[in-house]
């Protein structure tokens, strides 16, 4: 059976050329990037150079970048070190918003039992904030601004330069968790006014478990962990050479190709959308249409649930995801559909299909193809469903 | 693997699926906020299980457990379809994750409510030792996720 993996946004396939990079920096070039002798320089040079092309695709300094373990260390760093800086002058108040990754909200509810005061940003029912509610929280002791750049579940994209503009006329710390966007929308972290931004490799055909935390320079920022001299002092550990070497492969392979990219990976979620809200009824698509992650497809079947859903889907070789209760491991539907003010009954029915460029127009077709078929199985099984079409009539 | 393969085998091909128009006793237990219904029919002639259909909307293990219960009581007296355990359903089943025990009390569950329903309809008496009380054990077990437990 044929795999048609379309849960890009839980991690993507390794680019050739990451992978390449991989191995060729782990067979040859295996020195310690801190030693001094050329084994290590030469690894010290590599992890420059990596450096330097992950700060020009982000329009950052070489110096602003840090490398992390992932995604979660680096939103974790990023708002307990700006956390700790608003406490130092009185400043105790941070705002966010209602649907982030868990990393970033439970770091904030680490922070608000140490006494933080958090305002969570309705997303509203499009899965957007709203400028002028955001701009009426902003306080006199805010510290802090986390905000993520495109969220993982509904793909929304929200309007970071404004809020960029906005935190700098304010004199307010801005961070935005990127990981979804990172190497698949335009980032240009001057421009758009960020101060922290946190990434991983591998949601752009990089590997898993290395991480980026940019951090605009002049923002004092403190380790929280305590070893070597790594990362300028910031972040200890031995340097993850081939991790870093091919994140920069692959970042640089979706820059260079990301008009192209967003191009064709958008065409193939509207086409997937299109057919799905006009084939299958009573189907609801998840987050606003624009601005929206090229690759985001995340509806919501009523009548159904969707771990039998993802789990008839496998069946037939399809990798997505769902929000619901039974697939996020607690009793709850996933916190990003109830953010949108879904009810339970609906959000267990949700579909997350994530595509990226490795994905094709025959796998679109194909998903086309079944998707609806499992749907109207796992409808006609259901008394939920039973009793919506009895209300119909 | 995150289930067994009897839960599996059970899930992708559901033995006794669908409805039954002439039903002798139906019961329908869960709550789609929680995110799991299963409502059971039963056809009984001289207190034996002759038929039995079911209709379940919630994830694979919900759908697994609907399944063996309906083959666990199908042909049984009723007697013994009482006594179905959801420990019975599981054992049946190889097991399942703990976070989905709860499906196996649904399941238990329809099939008493779907007695109760024959024994009412037939102006049976009910036993409250065997039909207990109205309370839902499955909203227990949703840890108060489920303020919504009709029962």
């Amino acid at each position: 059976m044929k795999t048609v993996y379309a849960d890009n946004a839980a991690t993507t396939a390794l680019s050739p050329e990451a992978l390449d990079a991989m191995v060729d920096c782990l067979k040859n070039n295996y020195g310690n990037a801190s030693s001094l002798h050329h084994a290590g320089q030469e690894a010290a040079a590599v992890v420059l150079e990596a450096r330097e092309t992950i700060a020009k695709a982000l329009g950052a300094g070489v110096n602003e970048i840090y490398f992390t373990s992932g995604g979660t260390e680096a939103d974790n760093w990023a708002i307990t070190n700006a956390a700790r800086l608003g406490e130092k002058k009185g400043k105790k108040h941070i705002i966010s918003t209602t649907f982030e990754h868990h990393a970033v909200l439970h770091t904030l509810m680490k922070l608000e039992k140490e006494g933080f005061e958090v305002t969570y940003l309705d997303v509203h029912e499009d899965g957007y904030i709203r400028l002028d509610e955001f701009k009426k929280a902003v306080r006199e002791d805010t510290c802090l601004v986390t905000i993520m750049y495109a969220n993982n579940e509904i793909g929304t994209v929200q309007p970071i330069e404004e809020i960029g503009a906005f935190c700098k006329e304010k004199g307010v710390y801005f961070h935005t968790d990127a990981v979804q966007a990172v190497g698949h929308l335009p980032i240009n972290v001057a421009e758009q006014n960020i101060d922290m931004l946190s990434f991983s490799a591998h949601k752009f055909h990089g590997p898993k478990g290395i991480g980026v935390l940019y951090c605009r320079k002049g923002i004092p920022l403190m380790g929280f962990m305590q070893g070597g001299a790594q990362e300028r002092n910031k972040r200890p550990g031995t340097t993850n050479t081939p991790a870093i070497v091919a994140t920069a492969v692959a970042l640089k392979q979706c820059c260079d190709k990301m008009e192209e990219n967003i191009k064709y990976v958008s065409g193939l979620r509207d086409k997937l959308i299109d057919t799905i809200l006009a084939t299958v009824p009573r189907t609801r698509l998840n987050g606003g249409r624009s601005p929206r992650l090229p690759g985001n497809v995340s509806f919501c079947f009523e009548g159904i649930e969707g771990e039998s859903l993802l789990l008839h889907l496998d069946l037939k070789g399809i990798c997505g995801s769902s929000g619901s209760a039974c697939t996020s491991g607690s009793l709850d539907p996933s916190h990003v559909l109830l953010a949108l003010g879904l009810p339970h009954e609906i959000a267990h029915g949700s579909l997350r299909l994530s595509l990226c460029e490795y994905n094709t127009e025959e796998e679109i077709d194909y998903i086309i193809e079944e998707l609806p078929k499992i749907v109207s199985m796992l409808r006609d099984m259901s008394p939920v469903w039973e009793k919506i079409m009895k209300g119909d009539n | 693997m995150l289930y067994s393969e009897k839960v599996m085998d059970h899930f992708s091909n559901p033995r006794n699926l669908g409805k039954m128009d002439d039903a002798d006793g139906v019961g329908e237990v869960g709550n789609a906020k929680c995110g799991d219904i299963m409502k059971i029919y039963l056809k009984i002639e001289d207190g034996i299980i002759v038929d039995v259909k079911f209709n379940t909307f919630g994830c694979a293990s919900a759908i697994a457990t609907s399944s063996m219960a309906t083959e666990l009581i199908k042909g049984q007296p009723i007697e013994k379809a009482l006594e179905l355990s959801n420990k019975a359903v599981v054992e049946a089943l190889d097991g399942l994750p703990p976070a989905k025990i709860h499906c196996s009390v649904l399941a238990e569950q329809a099939v008493k409510a779907a007695l109760k329903d024959y024994y009412t309809k037939n102006g049976m008496e009910l036993d409250p030792a065997i039909f207990g009380s109205e309370d839902c054990g499955h909203c227990h077990s949703c840890d108060g996720g489920c303020d919504g437990c009709e029962g």
